[in-house]
């Protein structure tokens, strides 16, 4: 009862100001333009000395990086949506959007939606400088969505499908049955040594430290950039 | 995948650690990333403007002439530096792609010019943004219509026929460009004129005339003076199924011309005559009858052969048919929404005019055209309130699409009028570009005149104001001579030549072969010339063989025992002519062929000097040096 008279009140003030704009004319369509140029604000990363400091790349590294990431966004801010984009012309197989958004997360350390310039440098830094443990870490933390410390099924399965959601529909061998939780499964029996049902951040470390693969695809990645 | 893309690849791969602790194989190695990280600037000179961009940038694009190793071709050792010997203002624009991934198109270049930067750099129009993009296909589209107005214009039909037209090519030129003949500009006006008349005559025929004597009642013209306007119409009937059927009879296409507006007009004009004449003339039937007369009206239409305002407006509103129809459909519905709302108004009144919905349709369209006769008018307050309204209405609708059709017609005719002002500076165009391709012909001719006159001199005075590429192109035409055996000659001398040849037989001045046999000649028909002069050639080309390999020039001064001019190089060459055209006679084959070679020996050196003279200016020394030939042929 109560929302029906609220939206009968909102439909009248509705009517009530298009009447308005019939008899007053269509200028009060200025004030939606004011509001767009209030958004494009432009972020300017701290100085190239700080930054050198704060991560394990060298000045020219930080000043390409720094030129590649200006020319792509001039604002100096990357937002989701564009971050999405960017992945899926990586993986157009598939669907790559909830991945991106989970690797937006992780790099979004100020959690305000958008990544400046300092955020990417940090989050590259640490994937490709960074040591052994930091690189865990960082990945613990991208599986962690809800930043509580834990690893749980939930989450693991949401990562897993986020993956082989960008695989797409056309794999060889073809997806049959639920390979994600499958694949979850296997995840956790190796990494859940207490078999507590979650992973934490020992665990997890303890775990990959363990595993030989791994350890050496990690090495792999060293020379990206 | 754009190239900003590639700025975000490594930190894509770099995230990809984030996959390592759920993979259940080892990953593959990466490649080898053999470039340095370390940028380099690059300098790029476009005419003396400096350029100077990362090599990063310019390589974002590899399949482009500057991100490509191409640009290598123009790399300069001296100054370090990629020159391109190209527009710097339009160089900025490609660069600014390079830069920003986006191609824009500067709104005060020439499209051609920026067309042709593109091709260079080898960018592809396609990917101009959708900033641009509009204004770059509206330009290329305005240039390519206008391309195609001038090839038209040049294909014009003012052009001289081709040599060999036949009678209904001929026919159908008339008929299309009424201009280029005298007989066709009479034809026309006269057409014209009957139209005219016949059109009048029609309208006329229903106006009133007194009453014969004896009854009270107006007749009309028509019904008065029957037989006067039966004998109009039949002429004028008589004059366009002529016309209608010359333009059949020399149309390229039949069926194309029977399909065209035009004819359908022509056809339509004339039919009901043919069929008021088959009709008997049965009461049922004439009212049949009198519809049919109704089309003679059409014939107003033929004008628009005459007039090219009617055919502008014809085609105006042929391409504005999609607004036409907009108006058409929306005041239909306005008219039956109207009607049925005026109707149901008005329906209590007594001895209300708006008896139906149909009746009320009459109403809303005088209405909405705010035409208001006032034989149908509403009474009740709500009729009048919703006729105030269909009258404001009205006026919207119809103002809607008319400045569409309007800046239709005038975009069309103003597209006609350039094309007629084209059309008349047509002729000085295709003169001065005519006399400049002669003057380039002239040219070599004027060298080969040259070189005869100072051949024995210094050749220092040939060389007056050749460039090097003159000369070297002269040269390459010598060539050419040389190897088919055959002479460059002006348009002129070569007309001059087949035309005497063909009546040369006749003429005493004639100079060909033909002309020594004398008098009996002249009366022969056309094909015993020809057979006396291969006779004739024949004994020419035994003598000549028989004369010295190398007397050249006593061909072109032979003189026959007679009076008979002598047989100079030009009438030679009207043999050639002639073995162009018709007869592939072995003998002058071997007449020709001797020419070029030079004179073995010739003791005499008032010959006339070398091959390479012009026919022309031999005609003019005819009267050389035939006394010696003689003696050299009396000799054998």
């Amino acid at each position: 009862m109560a929302g029906c008279t609220s939206r009968c009140k909102q439909g009248v003030i509705k009517l009530i100001q298009s009447l308005q704009r019939l008899v007053s004319g269509t200028l009060t369509k200025d004030k939606i333009d004011d509001e767009l140029e209030m958004t494009m604000v432009c972020h300017r990363p701290e100085g190239l000395d700080q930054l050198e400091a704060q991560t394990n790349f060298t000045k020219p590294e930080l000043q390409i990086l720094y030129r590649g990431f200006k020319n792509e966004c001039p604002s100096g801010v990357v937002n989701e949506e564009t971050f999405k984009h960017i992945y899926a012309q990586f993986f157009p197989h598939g669907d790559a959007s909830m991945y991106a958004h989970y690797l937006f997360n992780a790099f979004d350390t100020t959690k305000n939606g958008s990544i400046k310039f300092r955020d990417f440098v940090m989050g590259l830094s640490t994937l490709l400088r960074g040591t052994l443990r930091e690189k865990l870490e960082w990945t613990f933390h991208l599986y962690d969505i809800n930043r509580d410390g834990y690893i749980n099924r939930e989450e693991m399965t949401e990562i897993v499908r986020a993956i082989y959601d960008m695989m797409g529909k056309y794999t060889y061998p073809a997806l049959k049955g639920d390979v994600p939780q499958q694949h979850v499964d296997a995840f956790f029996q190796k990494m859940d040594k207490n078999k507590d049902g979650v992973v934490t951040l020992d665990e997890f470390i303890i775990a990959c430290q363990e595993d030989e693969t791994m350890m050496r695809s990690m090495q792999l990645f060293e020379n990206v950039m | 995948m754009a190239a900003g893309v590639a700025t975000w690849l490594p930190f894509a791969r770099a995230a990809a650690v984030g996959w390592l602790p759920l993979a259940k194989k080892t990953m593959p190695k990466p490649p080898i990333d053999n470039s340095s990280r370390s940028d380099e600037i690059l300098y790029v000179n476009v005419s003396g403007v400096r350029f100077q961009t990362w090599k990063n940038t310019l390589d974002r694009y590899p399949d482009t002439l500057l991100g490509s190793s191409e640009k290598e071709f123009f790399y300069n050792e001296d100054t370090q530096e990629y020159f391109f010997d190209r527009d710097h203002e339009m160089f900025r624009h490609i660069l600014n792609f390079y830069r920003t991934g986006k191609l824009h198109y500067p709104r005060h270049e020439c499209i051609q010019a920026f067309d042709e930067e593109l091709a260079f750099y080898g960018i592809v129009p396609e990917i101009i943004g959708d900033c641009c993009m509009e204004e770059y296909r509206d330009r290329k589209k305005e240039n390519q219509e206008r391309l195609a107005e001038d090839t038209e214009a040049n294909e014009a039909s003012d052009a001289p026929l081709p040599p060999h037209s036949t009678l209904r090519e001929r026919l159908w030129r008339a008929f299309e460009n009424p201009h280029t003949s005298t007989m066709a500009l009479v034809f026309y006006y006269v057409t014209g004129f009957f139209i005219a008349v016949s059109v009048i005559a029609n309208v006329v025929e229903t106006v009133p005339c007194r009453p014969p004597k004896g009854s009270v009642k107006d007749l009309p013209c028509g019904e008065k003076y029957q037989l006067a306007f039966f004998c109009m119409d039949t002429a004028c009937v008589l004059i366009f199924t002529f016309e209608y059927l010359m333009r059949l009879f020399a149309a390229p296409s039949r069926c194309k011309f029977m399909r065209s507006v035009m004819s359908v007009i022509d056809v339509v004009a004339i039919m009901p005559y043919y069929i008021g004449l088959v009709m008997p003339e049965n009461e049922d039937v004439s009212g049949a009858f009198v519809t049919l007369r109704v089309f003679r009206v059409f014939r107003i239409f033929k004008f628009s052969r005459h007039s090219q305002g009617l055919r502008i407006l014809g085609y105006t509103l042929k391409s504005c048919a999609s607004e036409l129809g907009f108006l058409l459909f929306s005041l239909t519905m306005a008219i039956i929404i109207f009607a049925t709302v005026m109707f149901y108004a008005e329906k209590g009144t007594k001895g209300s005019t708006f008896t139906s919905i149909p009746a009320s349709f009459w109403y809303t369209i005088v209405t909405m055209t705010t035409l208001g006769y006032g034989d149908m008018v509403p009474n009740t307050i709500a009729g009048k309130i919703f006729g105030s309204i269909c009258s404001l209405s009205g006026v919207l609708v119809i103002a809607l699409p008319v400045p569409v059709i309007v800046s239709n017609f005038s975009r069309i005719y103003h597209q006609n009028q350039r094309a007629d002002k084209m059309r008349a500076q047509q002729k000085v165009r295709l003169a001065r570009i005519r006399m400049a391709k002669k003057g380039t012909t002239n040219a070599f001719l004027q060298y080969k005149e040259d070189r005869v006159d100072r051949d024995g001199d210094s050749t220092a005075l040939c060389v007056k104001n050749r460039s090097a590429f003159e000369h070297q192109h002269h040269h390459l035409l010598h060539c050419l001579e040389k190897t088919t055996n055959h002479e460059f000659t002006d348009e002129m001398t070569y007309s001059e030549l087949c035309m005497t040849e063909s009546v040369g037989f006749r003429t005493s001045r004639s100079t060909s072969l033909s002309s020594q046999q004398g008098a009996h000649n002249h009366s022969s028909t056309g094909c015993c010339p020809r057979r006396a002069r291969r006779r004739t050639a024949m004994r020419l080309a035994n003598s000549t063989v028989s004369v010295s390999r190398g007397s050249v020039q006593e061909l072109d001064t032979l003189h026959h025992k007679g009076g008979a001019p002598p047989q100079t190089r030009s009438s030679l060459n009207a043999q050639m002519c002639d073995l162009k055209l018709n007869c592939g006679d072995p003998d002058f084959s071997a007449a020709i062929i001797s020419i070029p070679t030079p004179p073995a020996n010739t003791p005499d050196e008032n010959l006339p000097p070398s091959p390479a003279v012009v026919p022309g200016i031999l005609r003019n020394s005819r009267a050389t040096v035939f006394t010696h030939d003689t003696v050299k042929i009396s000799s054998l």
